[in-house]
């Protein structure tokens, strides 16, 4: 399997597109600033929002009670899925059991991280993503790359060209309005003809047992208010204790994630309509695996905003499938490794530590410091290349000794001047596109003793 | 009178030698009175950034016993002096470690907090561009971050424009990384070379002749890049400008 380093270099073979993904990412990081500049109180709703999800964190088990109790008296299904196959087949269960084998479904990242669409789809049931930018990747057979912008990836051509295939729009239609409206008049008739619909969840408020959805493009109020069913899935860290927090979290998230004020539809759901049947399944997954490692158990404060991605200098130029994780960019490299280490040892690599995604965290999640943190627990396991650890070991043995230091250091410098080829070659990657730095004729140890000397 | 031990990374003292010179005569300029602990090595962050840091030990301990007797220990690095300050532990003298973390200042921060530099005596007659280097910036704040809501303030720049015919040009990002990373810049080496050439190239465009900043590491490698493209842009380290007559 390639892992982050080499599905890049692929990604950068094509520079202008490169370019293209940077500026398109980088855009938005401009629109969240413009965003956030216009409140003066923006760090204090960071620092408000973070000690608010510190606060769930802590009293998680008694807040997801408190939420179950209140949905269940709403006339809500309860279901808990320790891990992704539960869910999978909890979705099954209700689809199968209401003699359903077609399903629409808005925007949930907990899904694809759940593989659910192939999991119904082997299983004989239809999934169609109503959120336009997963239904193009779906058309597209491809997981999202970012998400808050699963498409972001592709250019407006090649959406044309796939909605050509699937959709019926005239060969080389790339205009975006023209894109959208037959990608629309498509997800209608879905939308019409749906007794299923699935949902994630943004917020879960435990006072009230209701859930919170938002979206640019209504879908999920189309998909739950049309169907029969609808199905929420959640993760459990998704809990806030009470509705009046939604007014710090949904002041944040939009602006965070896109620069808008809000999202277009901020919807509330509590209670299913009459004939309706209303499910929210609550997924760990290994969330309480997390929450019980101390260095990393803030990350599930994360809104899901994607704000650590557009301002990833890494992300923007690698792209997000280089990850392979469901949830790519800064917060996925600190969500994977929880999951599987071994399988996304490579993720906390993929970074320079320049520490911009904590800084742009809406909940305040110190992201550069787990990536430091999780390094450490990758090399301490195992997960490492025989060969770094090799070069880490002569290194560490090297800094140790001040006099073999110096010594090297100047048969070093000695060599580069004489045998450049022995460093100017493709067996150094940092001679690939780079120069060597000039090795000096004196270093400035020895400078610093000749001076001593000179000045008796 | 204080006391001061200068710290001068492993590169730095091999390859950019020029910079710890000019970071010494500038604080004796001041009327510092420097120290240079001659069985000095390394801060110890190569290994530890590279999930190793369970390795420094013996590189911690050696820094330890170098610098425990000094008032303040200056490192021409953001980055170093960074590590140190959050990383440094010594078994043998845990006490010690401690204070140093506290004592160790990045050259600029010294500068501006301590001696609170109020004019230099440095003319430099070129068009410079600062690279913001992110330890340095979001690590040890020497400057406001572009991500947050908060007043403007930037030390190097303060410093900076206390030079005689310097003139700073304006990038269009302020303070991108530049992609050098440690041994990121080899491990991910397309990504990382990528990072370098948009950061080059910004200052470039924005009619820079020199590029600045507190972090040689992120110079050598923007300086990798500046010399394969064959540019005549150049990379000096801030101690060599407001040093330079």
């Amino acid at each position: 399997m390639k892992d982050h380093s080499e599905l890049s270099a692929i990604f950068n073979a094509d520079e202008q597109r490169v370019n293209w993904h940077d500026e398109t990412l980088w855009w938005i990081r401009q629109k969240r600033d413009k965003a956030v500049n216009t409140l003066p109180e923006w760090e204090l709703l960071r620092e408000n929002a973070s000690q608010i999800k510190q606060h769930t964190l802590s009293n998680l088990s008694a807040y997801l009670e408190q939420f179950e109790a209140k949905a269940l008296a709403n006339g809500v299904k309860v279901h808990w899925a320790a891990n992704a196959a539960e869910h999978n087949e909890i979705v099954l269960s209700i689809l199968k059991g209401n003699g359903i084998n077609r399903m629409v479904k808005s925007k949930s990242m907990l899904t694809e991280e759940c593989h659910l669409n192939t999991f119904l789809e082997n299983n004989g049931i239809e999934v169609i993503d109503s959120d336009l930018g997963e239904r193009i990747v779906q058309l597209a057979k491809e997981p999202p790359s970012h998400i808050v912008l699963p498409c972001i990836h592709k250019k407006k051509e090649e959406i044309g060209e796939l909605f050509h295939e699937h959709l019926d729009t005239p060969a080389g239609e790339a205009d975006p309005q023209v894109l959208t409206e037959a990608a629309r008049q498509d997800l209608r008739n879905v939308f019409l003809t749906r007794r299923a619909a699935l949902t994630g969840v943004n917020f879960a408020v435990a006072e009230t047992g209701e859930i919170m959805i938002c979206t640019n493009e209504g879908n999920a109020d189309m998909g739950a208010h049309l169907a029969d069913i609808h199905l929420a899935s959640m993760g459990i860290e998704k809990i806030i204790p009470q509705r009046r927090h939604l007014g710090i979290f949904l002041r944040l998230l939009a602006r965070s994630a896109t620069g808008q004020p809000i999202t277009t539809y901020s919807s509330h759901f509590r209670t299913p309509r009459l004939g309706q049947q209303m499910h929210i399944i609550l997924v760990d997954n290994g969330r309480s695996q997390q929450l019980g490692r101390d260095h990393f158990r803030n990350a599930l404060k994360c809104i899901r905003c994607g704000a650590c991605m557009n301002t990833c200098p890494v992300y923007r130029k690698s792209g997000g499938h280089s990850y392979q994780y469901t949830i790519s960019g800064p917060i996925g490299s600190i969500l994977a490794p929880n999951l599987d280490m071994k399988k996304h040892a490579d993720l906390p690599f993929a970074s320079t530590l320049c520490g911009s995604c904590t800084n742009v965290c809406p909940v305040k999640i110190d992201i550069h410091n787990q990536l430091y943190q999780w390094r450490q627990e990758l090399v301490g396991a195992g997960y490492v290349d025989a060969k770094k650890k090799w070069a880490m070991k002569a290194m560490s043995f090297l800094f140790a000794h001040p006099s073999l230091f110096a010594w090297v250091g100047k048969v070093g410098r000695r060599l580069m001047m004489i045998g450049p080829y022995l460093f100017n070659n493709k067996l150094n990657p940092w001679y690939h596109q780079r120069e060597m730095p000039r090795a000096a004729k004196q270093s400035f140890r020895e400078w610093y003793k000749q001076r001593a000397k000179n000045n008796g | 009178m204080m006391t001061v031990g200068l710290f001068v990374p492993c590169y730095v003292d091999q390859f950019y030698p020029k910079a710890a010179i000019a970071t010494l005569e500038l604080l004796e300029k001041l009327g510092v009175k420097v120290n240079f602990p001659e069985r000095q090595t390394c801060c110890g962050q190569p290994m530890a950034n590279s999930g190793f840091a369970h390795l420094t030990q013996a590189c911690d301990e050696l820094f330890t016993e170098n610098f425990a007797d000094f008032d303040y220990i200056i490192c021409p690095s953001g980055s170093c002096a960074l590590h140190l300050k959050d990383h440094l532990h010594s078994s043998k003298y845990p006490e010690k470690a401690k204070q140093i973390q506290a004592k160790i200042y990045e050259l600029v921060e010294f500068l501006v907090d301590i001696l609170k530099v109020q004019d230099l005596k440095a003319r430099f007659p070129h068009k410079v561009g600062l690279h913001q280097s992110c330890h340095g910036l979001r690590g040890l704040k020497l400057a406001q971050m572009s991500e947050l809501v908060a007043p403007a303030f930037s030390k190097p720049l303060q410093l900076l424009h206390m030079v005689e015919a310097l003139e700073m040009v304006t990038l269009s990002r302020k303070d991108e990384c530049c992609g050098f990373g440690g041994t990121f810049c080899v491990t991910e080496e397309a990504v990382s070379v990528k990072m370098g050439k948009d950061r080059v190239a910004d200052h470039i465009a924005n009619g820079a002749t020199y590029i600045t900043g507190v972090d040689l590491s992120c110079l050598m490698h923007m300086e990798g890049i500046l010399k394969r493209q064959g540019s005549g842009v150049q990379v000096i380290h801030i101690a060599e400008i407001l040093n330079a007559s």
